[in-house]
């Protein structure tokens, strides 16, 4: 009996979730560059008019925009983490398995390096022109990766498929590094760090729409997700169509993690570490529940690091990157020993 | 008036019977039709079975015999409608249930595969939930009948103090159990299981079969079983499929087969005699011994004789050896004067006083 409610607590876990994000949330908005009173952000985000007008501006255009990236980023990198581990049944499968970041990073440097040989129509890009090579980059992998899908049965072959695919492109990236110059290589190691304070409203709805789809196509894919953790076989004898369940797991993942990487760069980490963590909270294998806790997970992570990288106080913003890994990787370390063993 | 009831009666048990030879004609859930299965590779054919006629039955458990890798696990993937005949078909006689999305195969057929389950953090109850994986929606939520049959499979093997456990935290047989109740839940008249006894013990690997064929009794279920082992066909199938060397499969009753011969010509034993169901021993003392006792003490004993290389006759002509039973112990009396407590000590004494041939 006690072990029957231990394991009704273990799966109830989940709804610490969404209160964590909102308390990230805030915590987020409240914290920057520049010191506003507590009392302040709340009256600014009630619509009330604040006693100092740029304070207002800062919140709304600049702090939440931010703060929205991160809960979109976070969620969508996670869905297509946890899509992939599935799919893959692989512990080290992320939502950049399928090599996507690498044809966005080989699209948006030559963006940055077209400069270089002299028909670059802009002296700086302009950020819309590098969402939109990303997109491209993200959409020509995408495209090889669906087409190679339809013609192997078998998913560990996709898998490495999907690492060269990554590996080629990332090594056309080094070639195109190596013949360009020190401030057109530093443009482009810069968005390669990952940012996610650079988007306006506009650009923030255009993708959270690109999520919103993606994150349908992959909660529409919840059955044959749970029906695959049986493996192929006893997936296909339940009636699941495993080339079709394949095709929309994948288009769903490509259309998260390329809307993410258009628009905030190559954002790692996320993606990998939080169905780990999801499911040593929560201790189930049922995508029933882990797609709802991992969007909620996901974003709450991402707040997490994006709040320690902008430094609360000073005016530096450090690497979302950087962060990511170095706040996430001890945290993964500690779960696991605490937990003895991984699923999947 | 006495003869015209006997008439009714005799009439009525005369139409009983012949309900119960039609029931026993119309139970087939399968009738294969020319059916050949294999695999085919760019053009290279491999032929596994050839032209099969087979009916499975509901209510009987049938056991899948044959050598290591002469296509079992190819015909219940083409039972279960995952690999394509190359020619010929399955011909699944009981119409699908209506209204639903899913594949006829998966409400026809459930299955249990050798496939290790990787996904270990869920728990018994979750796993034999995914039976009702055909009939559920996108979102994968079970419906208050469908827990109804989750439960009542759980019941029909008895796992019911299971349920809360991880799958991780299960044993071979237990998992077993467990992947058994999750083909029930998913409610077919047909269940193929492969090698459902592999890396079992004795027990298990008992109760399992036990199991089945209760379930094909009660529940009317055709179970099918790919299995190697013998011992275990032959004392729990109603049915035996036995894979020749032809590519054909030959079927029968366990008994009707032992006698015909047919696992003699495919099992090749060597020394081993399926129809008194003993290894064969030579015998090599000079000596008959006669015997006198009664049921397992006397079988045991003639065992153990013979494998020493004694004979046993009527009119035994060197010793006569008397079985007393005293409650749960055992005597072995040697020729009315030596006494023995264990087979052993009499056969040290046997061996000592009777040269083996030769000698």
């Amino acid at each position: 009996m006690a072990k029957d409610t231990m394991e009704m607590v273990a799966h109830k876990r989940w709804i610490v979730l969404p209160p964590l994000l909102v308390l990230l949330f805030v915590i987020n908005l409240s914290l920057g560059s520049v010191e506003i009173p507590f009392g302040e952000i709340i009256s600014i985000l009630v619509g009330k008019p604040g006693s100092n007008p740029v304070w207002s501006d800062i919140v709304w255009d600049f702090r939440m925009t931010k703060a929205l990236t991160c809960i979109l980023a976070g969620s969508a990198l996670s869905i297509g983490g946890l899509q992939m581990q599935t799919l893959f049944r692989n512990a080290l499968a992320g939502p950049d398995v399928m090599g996507l970041s690498s044809g966005a990073s080989l699209a948006v440097s030559l963006v940055f390096m077209s400069q270089a040989f002299g028909f670059g129509s802009f002296s700086t890009p302009q950020p819309w022109a590098v969402a939109g090579a990303a997109s491209l980059g993200c959409s020509i992998v995408f495209l090889i990766i669906v087409v190679i899908s339809q013609r192997l049965q078998d998913n560990t072959s996709l898998l490495i498929v999907g690492l060269m695919i990554g590996a080629a492109t990332s090594s056309l990236v080094s070639v195109l590094q190596f013949l360009s110059k020190a401030e057109e290589q530093q443009s482009f190691l810069l968005w390669t760090f990952g940012s996610l304070g650079r988007l306006n409203w506009v650009e923030i709805r255009v993708l959270a729409v690109i999520l919103l789809v993606g994150g349908l196509i992959g909660l529409f894919s919840t059955k044959s997700l749970n029906a695959w953790l049986l493996g192929n076989n006893y997936a296909e004898s339940l009636g699941v169509n495993l080339s079709r369940a394949r095709f929309l797991i994948i288009v769903s993942t490509c259309i998260l993690t390329g809307g993410v990487t258009a628009f905030c760069g190559p954002i790692a980490f996320v993606g990998l570490a939080v169905p780990h963590l999801t499911r040593l909270l929560i201790r189930t294998n049922n995508h029933r529940v882990l797609i709802p806790s991992v969007i909620f997970a996901g974003g709450s992570l991402m707040l997490f690091c994006d709040t320690i990288a902008q430094l609360p106080g000073s005016t530096y913003v450090l690497p979302i990157n950087a962060i990511t890994a170095m706040i996430g990787a001890p945290v993964v370390i500690w779960i696991i020993l605490r937990a003895k063993r991984v699923f999947i | 008036m006495l003869q015209l009831l006997f008439g009714l009666f005799f009439a009525q048990s005369v139409y009983l019977y012949s309900v119960k030879m039609k029931d026993a004609e119309d139970r087939s859930v399968i009738q294969t039709r020319q059916l050949t299965i294999g695999y085919s590779q760019r053009g290279n054919m491999n032929v596994l079975f050839e032209n099969l006629n087979l009916q499975l039955r509901s209510g009987e458990l049938t056991c899948f015999m044959g050598r290591n890798g002469i296509g079992k696990s190819t015909l219940i993937r083409t039972f279960l409608g995952v690999q394509k005949p190359l020619s010929g078909d399955v011909g699944y006689i009981e119409p699908p249930a209506l209204g639903n999305r899913s594949p006829i195969h998966a409400r026809q057929v459930a299955v249990v595969l050798t496939d290790r389950i990787t996904a270990v953090n869920m728990n018994v109850y979750e796993l034999v939930s995914f039976g009702r994986y055909p009939y559920l929606g996108w979102d994968a939520k079970l419906t208050s009948v469908d827990h109804a049959i989750v439960q009542r499979s759980i019941d029909h093997v008895q796992i019911q103090h299971l349920v809360t456990q991880k799958i991780y935290e299960l044993s071979d047989g237990q998992l077993q159990m467990v992947m058994i109740a999750r083909a029930l839940a998913q409610d077919t008249p047909i269940i193929l299981l492969d090698e459902p006894t592999a890396h079992l013990d004795l027990n298990n690997r008992l109760e399992i079969m036990n199991l089945l064929r209760k379930l094909a009794h009660t529940m009317h279920k055709a179970i099918l079983v790919a299995t190697h082992e013998l011992d275990l066909a032959l004392q729990t199938a109603d049915v035996v499929w036995l894979a020749g060397n032809n590519r054909s499969i030959l079927t029968g009753i366990p008994e009707d087969l032992v006698l015909n011969g047919a696992f003699d010509e495919v099992f090749q034993f060597k020394g081993f005699d399926l129809r008194t169901g003993k290894l064969h021993h030579e015998a090599h003392h000079s000596a008959s011994i006669k015997l006198v006792g009664k049921s397992h003490a006397y079988l045991w004993t003639k065992n153990a004789l013979e494998r020493s290389g004694f004979s046993i006759a009527d009119e035994g002509d060197a010793h006569a050896i008397t079985i007393v039973v005293e409650g749960t112990q055992s005597k072995w009396v040697l020729d009315n004067d030596l006494h023995f407590d264990t087979i052993s000590a009499l056969l040290i004494h046997l061996k000592k006083h009777q040269p083996p041939q030769g000698n």
